[in-house]
């Protein structure tokens, strides 16, 4: 019987299998940030071990950097102790580290690509749920936890237990691709699967609804993977991969041979089984917004927010969760989504920072302003995307109509830096995750894409962005 | 890691399901560079206040659960991000087994890597446990969860137990693999970054 993609990833890099056990893994790619990485060090420390594979390791440093002028120092003193211990780090462990002043700073899942260092049938982990991202490339990625952090370093190994597979089929045609976004269709699919919908296995995101997709849209599906629960999510290689990983400052010098050999292999045979599957129509799907405190609390911009009773089908617990949801976010179930007024607006984050995402917003954003009531703001997700932005004039759109245009980091997504909520405040969010308190304690996030919060800046409430002109 | 013993302790029963790691310790104390103390951060924007009061209505809050050592949840408990830091809050706290219907794929790998059992029960069971006011006592090595009115038997992979039991060091226990990942190295076609 033919094997899945995920499959033939995971037994070209066992090391070690036994029965009944988990497998070792061999890891190709470790990237590392500030806030998951110090104890792991410290533990090698302790211990006199060394990192195996520098060679195989790279840093940089973006959950708390500030987003705002980066030739003053860093105010928060604990941010500037952790962003200094990284520096350390990686001077005394010999591992090459792009810090706050390198051209090359970024959230680690917008470098990674860019660079060239995440490579098509690779095993990729970082210490952060959205190392799924790198899956667009048809790489198994996988978010780890700091022992398993400290683990990579000293072995390139990882023990792990086989996950399943899980295949989501995207049929297809968007009606106006420039107003459904890929984010729509993650929202959509975590929507229908539920947050713990894809708990143990890796999903693999397959057919022509995805292989529509630019590479900037399919690393915004396989970011939002874990939002779905799944370990991982992927999407095998074809051109539009090879083309972008290449002439990229670290691909490889044997580039095309490698994809000679990826081209045959890196896809899932037309025998292979998956042990589950959700199929997804998206000829008639609506722009997203998340109602609630987890990325399956969304539905269609044009429905009103839905009673406790409709959203959890039967499920006791799930109804008090969104009853809890609605008391949190000051939503009443039956309110249109347009009618809901935001305070605030982040274009950013590892799911929506990518130049795509700034160009298509900027398309919303030209000539307009900002509606009074609005503080918005945009955060690239790279100083390369950044750069690329501004030559294109992109920063000048933005900042005419009022929108700050910061540097690159995790910024508002978590709110480890300054860039967070206060409490109340309503924001309008590219990112990943709607939980109680993320962009700041007490604050209410709305997920959208990169459109729709642009729209939603402009006029102080959501609208559906069908109704724009966006070509 | 220490090894697991048994646990005898009463239930502090948190009834939510999707409890994020977000919630379980909060972004702002993300930024210590070490893993200890984390405890008193744990569940922080739940058991206080924008002034940092205690919120009486929150079950941590309660007298009556100090020194629990036993934490039960709903559904997907540890979904969202991947800190180790919600574990090493837990652990600090004082608990040292969590129960739910099912948990997130990182946290419940974070757990064993600091001696913290994750159960994992049909929901019913859940459900009667969240209700269950007197002490009960966790038997890794039977499998067993012994309430006053009837033991409940559970899963777990031998080998995950080992490591819980044993307190063994996963670090070391790779190092003896040395050689095949040399090999592994040898045969490998993914060329370095740098």
């Amino acid at each position: 019987m033919g094997q899945t993609l995920f499959e033939k990833i995971w037994e070209s890099h066992i090391v070690v299998e036994k029965q009944n056990e988990p497998a070792l893994i061999y890891i190709d790619r470790h990237l590392v940030h500030e806030v998951t990485s110090p104890q792991a060090f410290d533990g090698l420390r302790m211990n006199d071990r060394k990192v195996r594979r520098p060679d195989l390791t790279i840093a940089t440093m973006d959950h708390n950097v500030p987003t705002s002028d980066r030739s003053l120092p860093i105010l928060d003193q604990t941010s500037a102790i952790q962003i200094k211990t990284l520096e350390n780090n990686c001077k005394d462990f010999g591992i090459k580290l792009f810090d706050i002043n390198s051209p090359n700073q970024g959230i680690v899942h917008v470098i990674g690509p860019q660079l060239g260092i995440t490579l098509p049938g690779s095993t990729i982990v970082c210490g952060d749920s959205h190392t799924s991202t790198h899956g667009a490339f048809g790489a198994l990625a996988l978010g780890i936890g700091t022992s398993e952090v400290e683990h990579v370093l000293a072995s390139q190994t990882l023990w792990l237990e086989k996950p399943k597979t899980f295949e989501v089929r995207v049929e297809g045609k968007r009606k106006n691709p420039h107003a459904v976004t890929a984010k729509d269709i993650i929202l959509s699919i975590i929507k229908n699967i539920g947050t713990a919908g894809g708990t143990g296995t890796v999903i693999e995101y397959r057919g022509e609804g995805i292989t529509d997709l630019s590479m900037d849209q399919r690393m915004t599906i396989c970011n939002m993977s874990i939002e779905g629960g799944a370990r991982a999510g992927l999407i095998a290689p074809d051109q539009k991969t090879f083309e972008y990983l290449r002439g990229r400052e670290y691909t490889p010098k044997n580039y095309e041979s490698l994809v000679d050999s990826w081209k045959d292999i890196l896809k899932t045979d037309s025998d292979a089984t998956f042990d589950k599957q959700f199929i997804l129509d998206i000829n008639d799907i609506s722009p997203q917004v998340s109602w609630g405190t987890n990325p399956g609390m969304t539905c269609d911009v044009d429905e009103p927010i839905p009673s406790p009773d409709k959203f959890s089908n039967g499920d006791a617990n799930q109804k008090r969760g969104a009853e809890k949801a609605l008391e949190y976010m000051a939503l009443e179930s039956g309110t249109m989504i347009e009618d809901i007024k935001i305070d605030r607006v982040f274009i950013g984050s590892c799911t929506n920072a990518r130049l795509e995402d700034l160009i298509e917003a900027s398309k919303i954003v030209k000539g307009q302003k900002v509606a009074s009531s609005v503080n918005a703001m945009v955060v690239p997700g790279s100083q390369m995307v950044k750069k690329q932005a501004e030559e294109m004039g992109l920063d000048k759109i933005f900042i005419d109509a009022n929108f700050e245009w910061r540097e690159a980091g995790c910024s508002m997504c978590l709110g480890m830096n300054p860039d967070i909520l206060s409490p109340g405040e309503r924001c309008a969010s590219t990112s990943n995750r709607n939980f109680e308190g993320r962009q700041g304690n007490g604050g209410r996030t709305h997920l959208v894409s990169p459109v729709m919060a642009a729209a939603a800046a402009i006029n102080g409430h959501f609208v559906d962005v069908r109704k724009l002109d966006l070509n | 890691m220490e090894p697991f013993q048994n646990v005898k302790s009463i239930i502090t029963p948190l009834d939510k399901v999707n409890v994020d790691t977000d919630q379980i310790i909060p972004k702002q104390f993300l930024k210590l560079v070490q893993k200890s103390g984390f405890g008193k951060f744990l569940f922080f924007n739940w058991r206080y206040d924008e002034n940092e009061n205690i919120k009486s209505d929150f079950i941590l809050n309660d007298s009556k659960y100090v020194g629990s050592k036993i934490l039960v949840a709903g559904d997907n408990f540890g979904c969202g991000s991947s800190r180790e830091h919600a574990v090493w809050a837990l652990d600090d706290y004082g608990f040292s087994v969590i129960i739910s219907s099912s948990f997130a794929d990182i946290f419940f790998s974070n757990c064993f890597k600091n001696g913290i059992l994750p159960i994992s029960l049909e929901s019913k069971t859940v459900e009667k446990l969240l209700k269950e006011t007197n002490v009960i006592e966790v038997d890794l090595e039977n499998q067993i969860i012994k309430t006053p009115s009837e033991d409940i038997l559970f899963e777990i992979n031998s080998h995950k137990k080992k490591i819980l039991l044993e307190g063994l060091d996963d670090i070391a226990q790779t190092f003896q693999y040395k050689d095949k990942i040399s090999e592994f190295e040898e045969k490998s076609t993914v060329p370095s970054v740098l």
